[in-house]
């Protein structure tokens, strides 16, 4: 049958209410300055002129009944890609706070994802908003009632832990009197800046990360180290003294090494550590991502490879055939590469089999530490059903890990970092040193960082969530330097210092009242409750209500 | 709070004296307990060879003294001389306590081609195996010691009181070295196994203060898969393990004990003489890492005492006596009550870096620094 035209819709028509983001206007405030259109990052918004009538009543037959009026008022673009996506930016340029995103919780938006057979994809977040099982987690065993308290603004607290192959002490104590070598370890804050490329952020965010880094460490005598992701590194960086609280990533496309290899000979230190990533928290089963959007021709340059392409890295590396040979052959390429000199560990996403990775890693005595991303990691891009519902969740994958390594007493020797969901709702410390308690000895935060530092402002109801296509309203991942200017990096250099200062006193606040100053409380389980049976059976720690 | 007080001297004295000082400590604690360990052994009843092991422990039941009795008789060991306490049941608390054994033996002849280590070996198994038959029977058996020249006892209630109990007053049991301290384990739970001090092949630690590092430092030593490391009713218990490790499994100098358990912060190791090889086994042994507070005072096979503490100085303790005869106390009335006649101006408080140490021939005290130049040859 022929449909009818007279109402203008189609299956995949949308009106302004069934979008997850609907803007509200008030024409009262409005100074008609246009900033919130110009400033829009999708350009959902348009000022139009429109006419509404005015009626009145009117006796005398010979008058017309009403009158008109013009004013001007926002149009919201219904289209799929042009949807409002709630990042706030008008409201933020808005000089007399006329107008707003609300969020809508009943669109009808998701259905229609899906234009041209792609996909959904975005960058952020898993999008699952409340508190995790890492904010439910307390500190229960206060050691203060039985025995002098720490105080922790006058104590003095060693916080920093070991990223590094850790010897037994009777292997140590026979190589050190025999001269051979010794695995590297590094001494570092447990909060580290996660794996973000160069290429995913905007040159002004990795600046400001990388002074805030070099402030921390240089200044504050906090020793931060931050992980680069996967596409290398400014070349002056890497011939830069500060290319020791930056480790490097190797990831499956290989982006960057060119540039980094052939740096080698004039580097003035050896970085933090090499970071092979097998897989990511968020997107288990792919590789990275970098949408053409954002290949400029920096980083192409870095990359090796035309502007403006999609960059998709294979889901494996080239060199897998099985995880035990890839994993010695990389680990022993990339230690060799820096003269046994760089700690060199694997990155997994969390999952079912991390235990047997773990356990080949132990083997292996070239191998530093082991790190899980889980499920609740944030990317730069994937697709939604890979973020939404692939992975698994770090704090049972990480204990599992750590417990294993128990039995097998080698806890010490090969270090579990823990990542994804760190702070996911701002509860930074508490979150890492509960995942520190339960077995982990750092953490990494990515999107803490990209929140606390430069004021991202995606959250857990898909709000923004556009680091995948360029137009980072912040300018925190996106390569168009018009955008990217808005990013002062002095200013993200001065909020990640103040951000792990407050990490660092928040450190010190959780570990007096139980008791603990000299050492980072690693597998310190006995000290941790969960008001959830199950998961307190899961976790082996204690249930509390 | 515990309090801990260890007296050494070359003439043997009675366990009783290290009792007053408790009594003299008593503001401390809540009476619950009381441990005691003596090396050095004298009976009036019995001429004792030191080579000689000595069982300590309770037979709860007449069935598990006849356990023991078939076991080390099976295991090789001849009975020599069966300690009889003088006991005063109306004074302890328990009731269920058949007897106090303090037993010598006769090492099994087949042992007598073993390494001195294989026969250190042979004495912890034997006794883990009598205390898993202890714990397979309903806890009727508990032992505490079994080695050449070290009798244990462990028993709930006042110090003074379990001593009169046993009619340690009597003097029938004298040592050159005495360790006591005072008070179960009411942090957890009452357990004769949780009572200080705790030995394991010679080493003997005992402890006051809270080990709030406890399942880091358990998890790690319970991993090494030997087989003394196990137990842990007390989370001072790993003390005790530690300095085993350190001595007998990584066989370093006993001022590696104190590197290891306090190791120096990196501004401090960086102006240490071997600040590298310290630096790493501070990385090595960072599970060993203590960080309640306390102060521990532990003794060797060899006689030798040390006293360290905590790395903020916690818990204090002081070190008093005169050349042939040391006190250590945790509080000082307690030196007072063991050596009297002291010149008191030479009594020590070690500070957080320092390690007593008390060789054999007790003649003078060594105050050890941990920034001193670490006695290790292959660490230079």
């Amino acid at each position: 049958m022929v449909s009818i035209r007279s109402i203008s819709s189609d299956p995949g028509s949308l009106s302004p209410n069934d979008l997850p983001w609907i803007i509200e206007h008030r024409e009262d405030r409005c100074t008609l300055c246009g900033k919130c259109a110009a400033v829009c990052p999708v350009n959902t918004l348009k000022l139009t002129y429109m006419r509404k009538r005015m009626p009145k009543i009117v006796l005398s037959s010979s008058e017309r009944g009403s009158s008109y009026k013009t004013f001007v008022g926002i149009r919201q673009n219904t289209d799929v890609g042009r949807r409002c996506i709630g990042c706030g930016t008008c409201a933020m340029v808005c000089p007399n706070e006329a107008i707003h995103p609300t969020h809508n919780k009943t669109d009808r938006y998701k259905f229609q994802n899906t234009k041209n057979g792609q996909a959904p994809t975005r960058g952020g977040r898993r999008n699952e908003p409340g508190p995790t099982l890492l904010d439910k987690i307390s500190f229960n065993r206060i050691s203060m009632l039985t025995d002098p308290a720490l105080d922790a603004g006058r104590h003095e607290f060693t916080m920093n832990t070991l990223l590094g192959r850790v010897l037994p002490p009777e292997e140590f104590i026979r190589r050190q009197s025999t001269g051979e070598w010794i695995p590297p370890v590094r001494e570092i804050f447990p909060f580290i800046i996660g794996s973000m490329s160069f290429g995913a952020l905007s040159p002004n965010m990795w600046l400001g990360l990388l002074q805030g880094v070099a402030y921390c460490n240089e200044v504050l005598g906090i020793p931060v180290v931050m992980a680069t992701g996967e596409g290398g590194c400014p070349p002056w960086v890497l011939r830069s003294p500060f290319l020791k609280y930056i480790m490097l990533q190797i990831a499956s496309g290989y982006f960057g090494w060119d540039e980094i290899i052939r740096a080698i000979p004039d580097m003035q230190c050896n970085p933090a550590a090499i970071e092979i990533k097998y897989g990511q928290g968020a997107k288990p089963g792919d590789g990275g991502l970098l949408m053409w959007y954002k290949v400029s021709k920096l980083i192409a340059r870095l990359r090796g490879v035309p502007e403006g392409v999609d960059l998709p890295s294979p889901p494996v590396h080239q060199t897998l055939y099985s995880i035990e040979e890839s994993v010695m052959k990389m680990i022993q390429t990339m230690s060799m590469a820096f003269d046994f000199k760089v700690p060199v560990y694997p990155k997994i996403s969390g999952s079912n089999s991390a235990k047997s990775v773990l356990n080949n890693l132990v083997r292996n005595p070239y191998a530093s530490a082991l790190m899980i991303d889980g499920i609740d990691g944030g990317t730069g891009a994937a697709y939604n059903v890979s973020m939404d519902a692939t992975g698994h969740p770090i704090a049972s994958n990480l204990r599992e890990c750590y417990l294993d390594l128990c039995a097998q007493g080698k806890q010490n020797e090969i270090p579990l970092f823990a990542a994804g969901g760190v702070g996911k709702n701002g509860n930074v410390t508490q979150n890492g040193l509960a995942l520190i308690m339960l077995g982990a000895s750092g953490v990494h935060m990515g999107k803490y960082i990209m929140q606390a530092a430069a004021g991202c402002l995606g959250n857990e109801q898909n709000r923004c969530n556009v680091c995948n296509l360029g137009i980072c309203p912040k300018g925190i991942t996106s390569q168009n330097p018009k955008i990217y200017r808005r990013l002062d990096p002095d200013r993200v250099a001065e909020r990640v210092a103040e951000t792990f200062m407050s990490i660092q006193t928040e450190m010190k606040k959780v570990m007096a009242p139980l008791g603990r100053s000299q050492s980072l409380p690693i597998g310190m389980s006995d000290a941790l409750g969960i008001g959830d049976k199950d998961a307190a059976e899961r976790l082996n720690i204690r249930y509390v209500c | 709070m515990c309090r801990l007080a260890m007296k050494t001297a070359n003439k043997p004295f009675s366990p009783f004296t290290v009792l007053t000082a408790m009594e003299a400590m008593q503001e401390g604690y809540d009476g619950s307990g009381l441990g005691l360990l003596l090396r050095g052994l004298e009976f009036t009843d019995y001429k004792y060879n030191a080579a000689d092991p000595i069982l300590s422990g309770i037979a709860h039941t007449e069935e598990a003294l006849a356990r023991v009795d078939t076991m080390m008789t099976e295991y090789g060991f001849a009975l020599k001389y069966d300690h009889e306490f003088e006991v005063d049941m109306s004074k302890v608390e328990a009731k269920d306590r058949f007897k106090y054994m303090l037993r010598v033996y006769k090492q099994p002849k087949a042992w007598s081609s073993l390494s001195q280590e294989e026969v250190e070996r042979e004495y912890m198994m034997t006794r883990l195996a009598l205390r898993a038959d202890g714990e397979a029977h309903n806890a009727d058996l508990t032992a505490f010691s079994l080695w050449p020249d070290v009798a244990m006892i462990k028993e709930v209630g006042w110090p003074l009181g379990v001593g009169e109990a046993l009619g340690l007053e009597s003097g029938r049991i004298k040592s050159r070295v005495c360790m006591a301290q005072g008070r179960q384990n009411t942090n957890w739970g009452i357990n004769l196994y949780a009572c200080h001090p705790f030995f394991i092949e010679g080493v003997a630690t005992m402890t006051n203060g809270e080990n709030t590092a406890f399942l880091p430092i358990k998890d790690w030593l319970s991993g090494k898969g030997f087989p003394g490391y196990i137990g842990y009713q007390s989370d001072s218990e790993v003390f005790a393990h530690t300095l085993h490790y350190v001595t007998k499994q990584l066989k370093l100098p006993l001022q590696a004990y104190k590197h290891v358990i306090t190791p120096l912060k990196n501004s401090e190791l960086a102006n240490h003489p071997q600040g590298e090889f310290l630096r790493g086994l501070r990385d090595v042994c960072r599970r060993l890492i203590i960080d309640g507070p306390n102060a521990i005072i532990g003794t060797l096979a060899d006689e030798t005492t040390i006293l360290a503490m905590d790395a903020k100085k916690l818990r204090p303790a002081t070190v008093g006596g005169k050349p042939g005869e040391w006190a250590i106390a945790s509080e000082m009335c307690g030196v007072d009550a063991m050596i009297p006649d002291r010149d008191r101006s030479k009594d020590f408080q070690p500070m957080r870096e320092h390690t007593i140490i008390i060789p054999p021939d007790r003649q003078e005290i060594e105050i050890w620094s941990q920034f001193d130049q670490f006695p290790q040859t292959q660490a230079a």
